[in-house]
């Protein structure tokens, strides 16, 4: 198959590629950017591991062409933090033992920062709710709940909290 | 608990064992930057895919590789004549990597390619023609127990396996005659799957000298370094090396705990190329290719006195093997512990026949055996109760396991909280506050082994420690981290043991070209035996440094005490240093030294004799779990509303690492008990994806509760007891219990499916 030209927009730098038209936007940040911190794990858009954001969207990386992926601003979990700087999210995802073996972890935070960017200190169904297509088999998902409730509250400390004063 | 005894080790100030340190691989994680099996590209590499078989019982006619051969960028295509004779699977050795002439489940592997990408060589895949005849399949165990049944494996004459899974402990007949109250039942348990978030693969390659490297997604390094040198055997390698490296881990659970057929491929065609070989499963493989929890068929029968004390336990189960044997045909050996012992009952009679069929094979999965067996004794055990007319938590506690018993298997209670487990169920979940429609409470215990488990010649662990000039150690570990956190459970045990940080520690595991041997991360027993391996490195290393700093301080050795990164002795501020510099002095000095220590702590536990007794582990953990729960009786439905496992763990070393292991275990638990089956039709799985598998996800799961009942183990280390599985062992009968208390019927198949609860709403109203 013959490979075509494109620009991606990722993590705020426009990136010059060859795909082919059939690539999807997993294969080409893993395979072709080395961005491997988008998982895969089940290839058809239920688990949520691959989840990106596309224009502050959370999105399935699995089951778009990186093709369609062109003049959108996409954000993968390599660009939450600053530099070495974790952002508040994934700090909270540490404090709260939210993180065990990990492969769930950069779905989840790209899932958890779309919604803490439209809804400041979502309530417990909301977060249930925003975070139900993104499945974890080791926590139960508690720690990873309450690691999204910690981070979206303006105060910095929450009741839940073992870790932080 | 005043029964306890306290080792001076244990009952000291702690400043790191007992902290919520978070993971210390966290950050990576959370980054991205982690480096899993997926993420690993070595140069050169070759992408193996395996064929599997059509049918589930079927002779293979004719294999014609030439066409996948002959496409450009393949390397190598294998079939079972390419499979040395010898190379087998198994800790019975029945199952080859590839299949020859014969194929007996739809999970057998019939060829296998490499090429320079993907696509490629699932393209050759699709160029292998294979010709069978198919043959009648058996799938129903007990069927397959038949005389006249199909065999799955002729040469054997049987299809029920060589296992000694049958016990006697005093006498049960007896026993059922003087009982006031006897309860018989049948419940039924299905195929579950692990379902780990990172899905199987390994990477194989050879050196120039005919040794492997193989970086693979295994629990146990060791015993996998075992299997992988008999292959090298098979294949005419005698004497090579093979170097085992587990990356980081999406999960195991038990599923990573025997080696597989993509593992021994990779090895065969990385060997035949001369180059390094990854074969990646995909999920429909994850689902199809990998082995799950053994289905059963229980029958149980106990009995009670008039004052409610068990008089009897009396249980019989069919195993459904599969066509292959991996270690589910030993999770009796588990089972039998809550058998014999979950609750104190005299006269025990246990017997399991593990039966081949033409369905997937089983294996060892998070409990062992325990969540099976467990969800049959306390069902019945509600059942019993209420035939009793007994308070169902006073009947339990009642036949409650205590400190110092000695059960009919011969396991010896050491440290026990059960009745505080019960105690703190009760306390937090309301029982008797049931009076909204379809609401109702449940509660299951649990027995599991904590300090170790002997099912091998040795249950030991090695670790290596060493301090460099500056203070900090790096400790290298049979263990295994899988995501559970045994790099942190080191850490915090050799922080605290030399008055560091947790942060100064570095904890080298996974790899055993580094690392001592482990039998491996499984029965919750890392905590303990690797945590104790550590300990006993850790205060080696401890003791040459007082005996060091005496000398420097001019104090006696013992009484130098360590903290915040400084030896000290406690009567004069003047008498202090920190331990770099100290270091650095018995470095950098005439004679100078390093200090290092090695040790192996292989617990004192014993094997099963022939009668299958023994005490298998040095400490057993107890639980207990309540669950409230709202059956709609219109759809079935089961809601569950609230939750409470209560461990006794014996130590928290990182209480919030524990609390990951007991959310974990309990919603996956709630799968196995509402949710979760592979559903098999005539061996072939129906629904080898997320959307048809019902997994839990956060809107379906609720805040648990977790009280930690502390006991402080006298073996443990720092009083520490293993609590990587209980979360998920009394999870099933605790929700079937609440179901019946919600709307009085009783479901004793699993997954208790919204169908089931209809139907037998539907029939308890017919009657």
């Amino acid at each position: 198959m013959e490979k075509l030209q494109i620009t991606l927009n990722i993590n705020g730098k426009d990136q010059a590629l060859l795909v082919q038209p059939n690539d999807t936007l997993l294969e080409v940040l893993r395979d072709e950017l080395d961005l491997t911190g988008s998982k895969e794990s089940c290839s058809e858009g239920i688990c949520g591991s691959c989840t990106i954001q596309m224009d502050g969207k959370p999105v399935r990386s699995c089951l778009t062409l990186a093709m369609e992926a062109q003049g959108t601003k996409i954000k993968t979990v390599e660009g939450l933090a600053n530099g070495d700087e974790l952002s508040n999210l994934q700090q909270s995802f540490i404090d709260h033992g939210a993180v065990q073996c990990g492969i769930c972890t950069p779905g989840m935070l790209m899932s958890a920062d779309a919604l803490l960017s439209e809804t400041l200190n979502p309530d417990d169904t909301t977060i249930r709710q925003a975070l139900s297509g993104n499945i974890c088999r080791c926590t139960g998902y508690s720690k990873i709940v309450e690691a999204v409730a910690h981070a979206g509250k303006p105060e910095k400390s929450c009741p839940d909290c073992q870790t932080k004063e | 608990m005043d029964n306890i005894e306290v080792t001076p080790n244990q009952d000291r100030e702690l400043s790191v064992v007992g902290k919520p340190i978070p993971k210390l691989d966290a950050a990576q994680k959370a980054m991205g930057r982690a480096e899993y099996i997926q993420d690993i590209k070595l140069p050169g590499m070759l992408y193996g895919k395996i064929l599997y078989s059509k049918f589930a019982n079927a002779n293979i006619v004719k294999i014609d590789t030439s066409k996948a051969k002959a496409l450009a960028g393949v390397h190598a295509v294998l079939t079972g004549e390419d499979v040395p004779k010898k190379m087998k699977m198994g800790f019975i050795k029945d199952n080859p990597p590839i299949k020859k002439g014969r194929v007996s489940s739809f999970r057998d592997e019939v060829a296998a390619v490499a090429a320079i990408s993907l696509d490629i060589a699932k393209k050759a895949l699709d160029l292998i023609e294979i010709e069978y005849e198919e043959l009648e399949g058996i799938f129903d165990p007990e069927k397959a127990m038949e005389k006249d049944s199909p065999l799955v494996h002729e040469h054997l004459k049987s299809n029920v396996l060589k296992m000694p899974w049958n016990i006697h402990y005093g006498d049960v007949e007896k026993a059922e005659k003087e009982s006031a109250f006897v309860v018989e039942d049948k419940f039924t348990t299905t195929w579950v799957t692990h379902c780990c978030m990172g899905t199987s693969g390994a990477i194989a390659l050879f050196d120039a000298a005919d040794n492997l490297t193989i970086y693979s997604n295994t629990q146990i390094p060791s015993l996998a370094q075992k299997d992988f040198l008999e292959s090298l055997k098979a294949m005419g390698l005698e004497n090579k090396r093979a170097r085992v490296i587990k990356p980081i881990i999406g999960g195991g659970f038990g599923s990573k705990l025997d080696t597989y057929a993509y593992e021994h491929i990779a090895i065969l065609l990385a060997h035949k190329c001369k180059k390094p070989v990854k074969i990646m499963f995909d999920r429909v493989e994850e689902f199809n290719a990998t082995s799950t929890r053994q289905p059963t068929v229980i029958y149980i029968k106990q009995g009670c006195d008039k004052n409610g004390r068990l008089t009897f336990r009396d249980m019989r189960m069919v195993l459904d093997n599969g066509a292959h044997t991996s270690w589910g045909a030993t999770t009796p050996s588990v089972m039998l512990m809550p058998i014999s012992s979950l609750y104190k009952v005299e006269n025990v009679k246990y017997n399991a026949k593990c039966v081949y069929t033409n369905n997937t094979y089983s294996q060892a999965m998070r409990g062992y055996g325990n969540p099976q067996a467990t969800f049959a004794i306390e069902s019945s055990m509600d059942i019993l109760a209420e035939k009793a007319g007994m308070d169902r938590i006073e009947f339990r506690k009642i036949n409650k396991n205590q400190s110092g018993d000695e059960t009919p298997q011969g396991l010896k209670i050491t440290s026990c909280g059960l009745e505080e487990c019960i105690d703190a169920v009760k306390e937090e979940l309301k029982f008797d506050n049931n009076s909204e429609k379809g609401v109702g409470t449940g509660i299951a215990s649990l027995i599991h082994v904590g300090g170790g488990a002997r099912i091998y010649g040795s249950d030991g662990c090695g670790a290596i420690l060493k301090m460099d000039d500056y203070g900090k150690v790096d400790i290298f570990t049979g263990g295994t981290d899988m995501g559970q956190g045994l790099d942190n459970i080191t850490a915090q045990i050799v922080a605290e043991e030399l008055g560091l940080l947790a942060e100064d520690i570095n904890v080298v595991h996974s790899d055993t070209d580094v690392c001592p041997w482990d039998v491996g991360a499984h029965a919750s027993r890392s905590t303990f035996v690797a945590g104790n391996a550590a300990l006993g490195a850790a205060k080696k290393v401890k003791k040459k440094i007082q005996e060091f700093a005496s000398k420097i301080l001019d104090v006696p050795a013992k009484d130098i005490k360590f903290k915040d990164r400084n030896v000290f002795f406690p009567g004069d501020p003047e008498k202090s240093m920190p331990i770099g510099k100290l270091l650095r002095k018995a470095h950098f000095s005439p004679n100078g030294t390093m200090l290092m220590a090695e040790n192996f702590y292989d617990p004192d536990n014993r094997n099963m004799g022939k009668d299958l007794k023994g005490n298998m582990s040095m400490t057993y953990s107890f639980g207990a779990h309540g669950v409230k729960v709202k059956v709609d009786e219109e759809t079935g439905k089961v809601e569950v509303l609230e939750y409470v496992a209560a461990h006794d763990v014996g130590r928290a070393i990182n209480p919030l690492l524990l609390e990951g292991q007991v959310y974990g275990g309990v919603v996956m638990g709630l799968g196995y008990a509402l949710t979760e089956e592979v559903v098999h039709q005539n061996g072939k799985n129906m629904n080898a994806n997320f959307r048809d598998y019902k997994l839990f996800t956060a809107k379906d799961a609720v805040k648990i509760k977790a009280p930690v009942i502390e006991t402080i183990d006298k073996d443990g280390p720092f009083g520490a007891k293993g609590i990587g599985e209980p979360g998920c062992v009394p999870t099933a009968p605790a929700v079937a219990n609440a179901i019946y208390d919600a709307v009085g019927v009783r479901i004793k198949d699993l997954p208790i499916t919204p169908e089931k609860v209809l139907a037998a709403l539907k029939e308890k109203k017919g009657d």
